[in-house]
């Protein structure tokens, strides 16, 4: 079973390398442990583009496709067996990272 | 046998075997839906069967034959209705063919499972009624006093939430075991706390389905745990309290505080057995949590043949250490109507002032600092505190007492 853990935060800041240096941890430990499938942080919302291309042609807006106060900062993808081991991974990762983290599964 | 006693027959069947009968379907078939539904339809043939065939020997053996047959006539139909022929066999594969039988810590993983705390708090309860008490939907709706609908989708959107995010089935590791057992706790302590005072003003002002229901699950958990203090503990509170229950309520639906209650109308059963479990958790050494000194604090009342035998000194303390562990100004204002009877009530309302500002919109707290007034001899604050109370009490038997009380104040 694969989860996505949604990285949430409301401050356009990167990490501070602290911080950075706690979230290198946390991925070896998922990496050493097998739970590991992808990770990333991601450009502020700001920079973000929406094309949509269901007409005829496709229309580009500048800007994230919902403004919101609290955004999306990054992610991990992680193998668990079920949501009791993917919710202390998320703890875990919540703390390296000092930010709020969404847990969800795939379909 | 007469119809009346096949009816008899399937109501005790359903009451013992509901919980396990879907804990056990939901450990073979690895799915609440089609284990609530499975023994659902079993239970409808016993109701069909039971008065020509005669009731089974073994009613509990006959309902899982029954149910697990009525379970994979259903996973063929659907496989064959939607081409799900596919889905359905993975399902079979996933499961390891376990038995299906007296296996305990069925119902254990399944409490589990329903007071799972990635759930919220009213999907936890109304799963909880639903999959272990066999409460109906029609039911916990009333209950809880939301439309039928909306109880409907709750505990199917709870369902879903389950099977999508794999929460798993299964009693949690002995590391996380402490943890996760308090919040099975919480659960059935609110269930019961809802029948105990029950809220709105359509609601009679005890609900003795759900405190029955509530001491019922929590008496599975204490057998299932029987190492748990707390479970002994919760059990304990709740017999003691519900031991009081018809003495709670006088003739004209007004709630009878402690003081008033006619002791003589008390369950002697119920408070020899929650007094048993109260020794038995002291004899255990075992420094005790929350529910253990709630429970204590009952037994203590409950030894006293006559309000003024009471041992308040002895009440307070145990107060002392349940603040301890718990600070909470609900438990620093019960602790103060305890002083009241030891120190005088112009001790307890000078505590009781001290609580204002978190327990502005709480009637107990008016309804407290009301009787402390009266007893002072200070009429007119009191009479505003009463309104308070009033004004804020969600008990309809709450509500009539406090406006007695206001009546009595001198004018």
């Amino acid at each position: 079973m694969q989860y996505l853990l949604s990285v949430i935060h409301d401050q356009l800041e990167l990490a501070p390398s602290d911080e950075m240096a706690a979230i290198d941890e946390f991925n070896d430990r998922l990496q050493a442990d097998g739970h590991w499938v992808f990770a990333g942080g991601l450009g502020f919302p700001n920079t973000a583009t929406v094309i949509d291309n269901r007409g005829a042609t496709p229309v580009v807006t500048d800007g994230p496709f919902v403004e919101t106060k609290e955004f999306l900062a990054g992610f991990w993808i992680i193998e668990a067996p079920d949501l009791d081991t993917a919710l202390k991974l998320a703890a875990d990762g919540s703390k390296a990272c000092n930010r709020k983290v969404e847990v969800r599964a795939f379909l | 046998m007469s119809g009346i006693d096949v009816e008899d027959a399937v109501n005790q069947a359903y009451h013992a075997e509901w919980g396990r009968l879907v804990a056990a379907l939901t450990r073979r078939f690895g799915d609440l839906d089609l284990a609530e539904e499975a023994a659902a339809e079993a239970f409808a043939a016993a109701v069909e069967r039971w008065p020509s065939d005669g009731v089974p020997a073994n009613p509990g053996a006959w309902l899982t034959t029954t149910a697990k047959r009525k379970a994979i006539d259903r996973i063929r139909r659907e496989s064959k209705r939607d081409g799900k022929h596919q889905e359905a066999q993975v399902l079979f594969e996933d499961q390891p063919p376990e038995p299906l039988g007296a296996v305990e810590d069925d119902r254990l993983r399944l409490i589990f499972t329903c007071c799972h705390p990635a759930l919220a708090m009213p999907a936890r309860v109304a799963l909880t009624l639903r999959m272990l008490g066999g409460l109906t939907v029609p039911e916990i709706a009333r209950a809880f006093l939301v439309q039928e609908s909306a109880m409907a989708q709750r505990i199917t959107r709870a369902k879903a939430k389950i099977k999508a995010a794999r929460i798993p089935y299964r009693v949690p590791s002995v590391e996380d075991l402490r943890g996760r057992v308090s919040g099975v706790l919480a659960v059935l302590y609110l269930i019961f706390n809802e029948g105990y005072l029950a809220t709105g003003p359509e609601s009679g002002p005890v609900r003795a389905d759900l405190t029955a229901e509530a001491i019922r699950l929590t008496r599975l958990v204490r057998d299932l745990l029987p190492d748990d203090g707390e479970a002994a503990g919760l059990l304990a509170l709740m017999v003691l309290t519900e031991a009081r229950r018809t003495a709670r309520i006088s003739a004209t639906g007004e709630l009878v505080t402690l003081d008033e209650q006619d002791r003589g109308g008390w369950d002697a059963a119920l408070i020899a057995e929650g007094q048993a479990l109260v020794r038995e958790r002291l004899a255990s050494g075992q420094a005790p949590g929350p529910y253990q000194l709630l429970a204590a604090i009952n037994a203590v009342h409950t030894s006293a043949r006559d309000v003024r035998d009471t041992d308040w000194s002895q009440i307070v303390a145990l107060y002392d250490r349940l603040a301890g562990l718990d600070p909470s100004p609900v438990i620093a204002l019960n602790r103060a109507v305890a002083v009241a009877e030891m120190d005088g009530p112009g001790v307890a309302l000078a505590a009781v002032d001290r609580l204002a500002s978190e327990l502005a919109g709480y009637h107990a707290y008016y309804a407290t600092r009301a009787e402390l007034l009266r007893r002072l001899g200070r009429g007119p604050e009191a009479r505003l505190a009463y309104d308070k109370a009033i004004e804020l009490a969600g008990n309809s038997a709450e509500a009539a007492t406090l406006k007695r009380r206001r009546g009595q104040l001198a004018t």
